[in-house]
Order: C-alpha cells, then sequence, then structure tokens
C-alpha cells in the first residue's frame, strides 16, 4: 500500500482511539456530572431534567457518537465555570500556550544546534566532562524548578509582570514569555545538543566521509556539505518529540509564570472539577501531538525517501 | 572477577549512586530522628538563614526545612519505587508477549502504547485525578500507566532481537515452555537495558510527582513533598530566595543520580558491544 495513505489510516486510527480513551476514561466518574453542576442540595427533578439536557439518560456508545459529532462541529460543550464554549476557551488561552512553545522549540534550536556542532569537532576529555555535565543538567533539573531558579536570578532585570498579548505590546510580551521559554529551552536543548553530536560522530566514520578527504576536500567543507546534511535528519523527528515534551512542560510553567495559557487553564479546570473543559483541553492537547508526530514522519520521508520503504 | 564489578567501575554509575546515597541517606535518617517535629510551626523564627540550630533554615511559618526535606524524601522514593515496579511489570508483561508473539497481538499493544504516547507529561495522570480524585494511590496508578510504555518498547524489541537467536531456537527444539524461554533464556540478556529504563522511569515519576504537587495536586496534603517545598519556596522568592534551591538541589540529586546511572550502563554496553 502506498506508504501516505498508510500513514493517514494510522493517524486517524489513533485519533479514533485517543478519543475513545479520553471518552471511556470520563466514564469512571464516581458522582453524577449533573449533580456536580447544581450542587449537593439539587431536586431530584432538576438533576433529571439536567441529566437528560446533556443527554446522560442515552447509552454509552450514543454519547460517544454525540460527542464526536459535536467536536467535529466544533462543539466541545460548555464550561461549568466559566458558561462559555469550551472551544472557545481553549481557542483563547491557546495562543498564549503557542506562542510559548514556539519561541521555546526555537531556543532549543538556537542553543542546542550550533552547541552540538561545536562540541563534536572537539575531542578531548575537557569537551566530554563538559557535555557530560551540561547534559546531566539539561536532564535532570526539572523545567518548573528551572522556571523558579530563573525568576530568582533575574527578579531585579526581568521583574515578574503580568502577560501582556503581542498585539498590545511586542516588547512587553517578549519580556514576559523569555524566562518561561528559556526555563522550557535550556533542559530540550542540551537533549537536542547531545543528540546532535552522536549523530555527527555516527556519520563521520561512514566511507563518504573518507572518500571525500581523500579527495582533498576541506574539513570544514566536509563537515558543511555533507556530514551536516546527513545527521541533521534525525534531529527532526527529535524535534516532534520535543514539541510533546515542550507542550507537557508547559501545563506546569504557565502555572510557575502565571501566564493564562492551557496549562493554567488545565489546572484551574481540575481544581474546579469542571468536566467538559478537561475532557476537551486533554483530548486537544493529545490530537495536537499526533499531528506533530504524523507531520514529523511526513517530513522526515520527503527528506529522506529510504523511510518509505521500511 | 565478578561479572558485575565492571559496573561498579564506572565514574558514572559511581557519581550517579553517591548522588542518590545523599538522599537516601537523609531519609533513612528520617525514619529515626528529626531535628525537629516537621509540622512544629514557630512563627516567631520564620525563614532564619542556615544556622546551628536549624541547619538548612526554617521555612514561612517556621518549620525546621531539615525535617522537612527528610521527609519529603520519603515521598519521593516511595512513588519511583512503586511506579518503576508496577511500571516494569505491567510493560515488562505486555513487551514480552508482543516482541515474542508478534503478528496481532503486537499490534495492538503497540498501537494501545501509541494512543498512550499521545497524552504529553503529565497529562494522563492529571486526566485521572480529575476523575478518580488525588490522593497518593491515583497518583501512583497514573504515574505507572505512564511508564508502561518505555518499558513495553524496551522489553518488545529485546525480545525481537532475540527470539531468532540460536540458543532460543535450541531450547524450543528441546521442548521448553514459552514461559521458560521468554523468562530464563531471553530476560536475563535484556536486563541491562531493563535497568537503564528502571533508572530512567525511577526519575521520571520523582519529577511528575514533584510537579503534580507543585500545582497542588499531589498525595497527602499534610505531608511535606519536594514540589509543595518548591510552591512554598516561590512564594517567599524575594525574602527568601535560598530556600528554592534546597528542593530544587534535593529533586535535581535523585533525578541526576538515576540518570547518571542509565548513562554509565549504556556506556558499558557500548564498549561491550565496540569490543566485539
Amino acid at each position: 500500500m502506498n506508504y501516505y495513505l498508510r500513514k493517514i489510516i494510522g493517524l486517524f486510527a489513533t485519533l479514533f482511539l485517543v478519543s475513545l480513551t479520553t471518552f471511556l476514561v470520563f466514564q469512571f466518574l464516581p458522582e453524577n456530572p449533573a449533580e456536580i453542576i447544581l450542587g449537593v442540595d439539587a431536586e431530584p427533578e432538576e438533576i433529571k431534567a439536567l441529566e437528560k439536557e446533556l443527554g446522560l439518560d442515552k447509552s454509552a456508545s450514543q454519547r460517544y457518537l454525540n460527542w464526536i459529532k459535536n467536536l467535529m462541529s466544533g462543539d466541545m460543550g460548555k464550561s461549568y465555570r466559566y458558561h462559555q464554549d469550551v472551544a472557545k476557551l481553549i481557542a483563547n488561552s491557546f495562543r498564549v500556550t503557542f506562542g510559548l512553545a514556539a519561541m521555546s522549540l526555537f531556543f532549543t534550536v538556537l542553543i542546542g544546534l550550533p552547541m552540538g556542532i561545536y562540541i563534536s569537532k572537539k575531542h578531548n576529555k575537557f569537551t566530554e566532562i563538559f557535555l557530560s555535565v551540561v547534559t546531566q543538567i539539561g536532564y535532570s533539573v526539572p523545567s518548573f524548578c528551572m522556571g523558579i531558579l530563573l525568576i530568582t536570578a533575574f527578579s531585579k532585570i526581568l521583574p515578574s509582570m503580568n502577560y501582556v498579548p503581542f498585539s498590545v505590546n511586542p516588547l512587553e510580551y517578549f519580556k514576559t514569555m523569555l524566562l518561561p521559554s528559556l526555563a522550557l529551552a535550556l533542559g530540550s536543548s542540551a537533549i537536542l545538543m547531545r543528540y546532535i553530536k552522536v549523530c555527527i560522530d555516527e556519520e563521520k566514520n561512514k566511507d563518504y566521509v573518507r572518500t571525500a578527504q581523500s579527495k582533498g576536500i576541506s574539513d570544514k567543507k566536509i563537515l558543511k556539505r555533507h556530514i551536516l546534511r546527513n545527521s541533521l535528519i534525525p534531529s527532526i523527528t527529535m524535534l516532534g518529540m520535543l514539541v510533546a515534551d515542550i507542550l507537557g512542560g508547559s501545563i506546569i510553567i504557565e502555572n510557575v509564570f502565571s501566564l493564562p495559557g492551557i496549562g493554567k487553564l488545565v489546572s484551574v479546570s481540575i481544581s474546579t472539577r469542571d468536566l467538559p473543559l478537561i475532557q476537551g483541553l486533554v483530548l486537544y492537547l493529545a490530537f495536537i501531538v499526533v499531528f506533530c508526530n504524523f507531520l514529523v514522519d511526513t517530513i522526515y520521508s520527503i527528506i529522506d525517501p529510504r523511510i518509505r520503504l521500511k | 572477577m565478578n561479572k558485575y564489578s565492571k559496573y561498579f567501575k564506572n565514574s558514572n554509575i559511581i557519581i550517579g549512586i553517591i548522588f542518590i546515597l545523599i538522599i537516601f541517606t537523609l531519609m533513612t535518617v528520617g525514619f529515626f530522628y528529626t531535628p525537629y517535629e516537621f509540622d512544629d510551626i514557630n512563627v516567631d523564627n520564620k525563614l532564619h538563614f542556615f544556622s546551628a540550630e536549624h541547619i538548612l533554615g526554617t521555612d514561612d511559618l517556621g518549620r525546621d526545612i531539615l525535617s522537612r526535606l527528610m521527609l519529603a524524601s520519603r515521598v519521593s522514593f516511595f512513588i519511583g519505587t512503586t511506579v518503576s515496579v508496577i511500571g516494569l511489570l505491567i510493560g515488562g508483561f505486555l513487551g514480552s508477549l508482543a516482541g515474542y508473539f508478534g503478528g496481532i497481538t503486537d499490534e495492538i499493544i503497540m498501537k494501545l502504547i501509541d494512543v498512550q504516547m499521545a497524552f504529553p507529561g503529565i497529562l494522563i495522570a492529571l486526566m485521572m485525578i480529575a476523575v478518580f480524585g488525588g490522593g497518593t494511590a491515583n497518583i501512583v496508578m497514573a504515574l505507572s500507566i505512564m511508564s508502561v510504555p518505555k518499558f513495553a518498547r524496551i522489553v518488545r524489541s529485546g525480545f525481537i532481537k532475540y527470539k531468532n537467536f540460536d540458543f532460543v531456537k535450541a531450547e524450543k527444539a528441546r521442548g521448553a515452555s514459552h514461559l521458560r524461554i521468554m523468562f530464563i533464556h531471553i530476560f536475563p540478556n535484556i536486563m541491562p537495558e531493563i535497568i537503564v529504563t528502571v533508572s530512567l522511569s525511577f526519575a521520571s515519576a520523582v519529577m511528575s510527582e514533584a510537579g503534580l504537587s507543585y500545582l497542588g495536586l499531589g498525595g497527602n496534603p499534610t505531608f511535606p513533598s519536594f514540589g509543595k517545598m518548591l510552591s512554598e519556596a516561590q512564594g517567599v522568592i524575594f525574602k527568601a530566595p535560598w530556600y528554592v534551591f534546597i528542593p530544587t538541589i534535593a529533586v535535581t540529586l535523585i533525578l541526576m543520580g538515576f540518570n547518571f546511572i542509565a548513562d554509565g550502563i549504556r556506556q558499558i554496553q557500548k564498549e561491550e558491544k565496540n569490543r566485539i
């Protein structure tokens, strides 16, 4: 079967299973959603009426189909707490999270890529130790700890302030987003750096490099023209994984810096038991990750067609 | 020479064990002795810097930070251990089924794991806390589910690699049962990879627990934990900037310790592979 056709079928199968899982987990709720909305001292008739309105009197499979049908038309239900459409709430706060994720991805590549290339050129004890220590710190300091440390370190230069949308004041926006995105990027850039170094080291020992060397091409040119192109391809897969990491990390980071993004919405919706909102958010984030992985796979197969044959 | 002694000569592994031992010793001492009661409130003595009376100072309510740290490390070690054991059992079981039998079993299990991987970071834990409520048992359950894919993948790839080796075929010809082949013959060969995964999933469970309790969604609300200390420290960040460093360093030591051990084992394996 065609590679892309198979990928697209796989994509839809995963989306279906992800939505089914989310739906099923929320079926285990110990209490009745109608009771959560109306409170403990609601009349039984009121609860009955609301159950009917929410469609709780129907069978589980019917409710699932309804839920999916509404999802397709962009209706994710109404938040209990905010009394607004879940889809709208998510769309509003996603702008913040998207900005944060984009900026941290940018910093990740900006720091990780040159460092990885630089470190692969050096082969001595000192750089080995340096690499080991830096990557260990990158792996080990949780991003929210890094965030709090950055707040402490930069409290004089960048005092914490409220989130300002880009459209209102771009400069202030960057000021508020700088530390949170750095907190996410420092860890992931260490991971990227190490990955690039390993990829370059692997390519260095291949035959085509020796051929190029024997033709008398300078090391610099070999690295730029030959090794880098081949060794950066696997890094694209890495970036896909980092997107999921950064999205997951942003849930906590947004709470550290009180940014009004998806992460903040998630934690608020859990503490207020705002079920439609949680369900919508979980599904939304999972879908983004699935789509990102799909996109990365597709880009990868365009750059490196060999992968399609596997 | 003992076949394990090479592991204790590797510098990464030694550093890792030392890091973990620092916190582990603190925790063990905490079972028998703490300088103060962890919830002794003393408002006259709040946010004191390190001193002979309070070695790591006091927090916003005048509680002794060292005593709280000793108890908090219990939470981390408990969560890390239970999560990696449960993850190993479930993930190892699923992974060996998928890898050994292949075919449709493999596809179903791998698809389930793909689905699980779609939920980024601690999102699965958050969803389960939303539905089942907080509490230590639920957090252990949620974090274990998060750690299953890593184990399943590593065990699966190990089984796929070894199931066509001659020694496995020979055992099959001798009439050994599937279970015997899986656990007595194949498992010992993938032990190093499994230990690496145990270390990594221990570290990530400790990190996730810290994140959850930072968000106020941790287990027991009256018991100290690293995440809760972090969020308390953030509240007094301008009055006592040193406080943040204490839980951060404690968490980082545990995480680094396990990451170093994982690195060391990988290094040894790579060297062995290169020698062959």
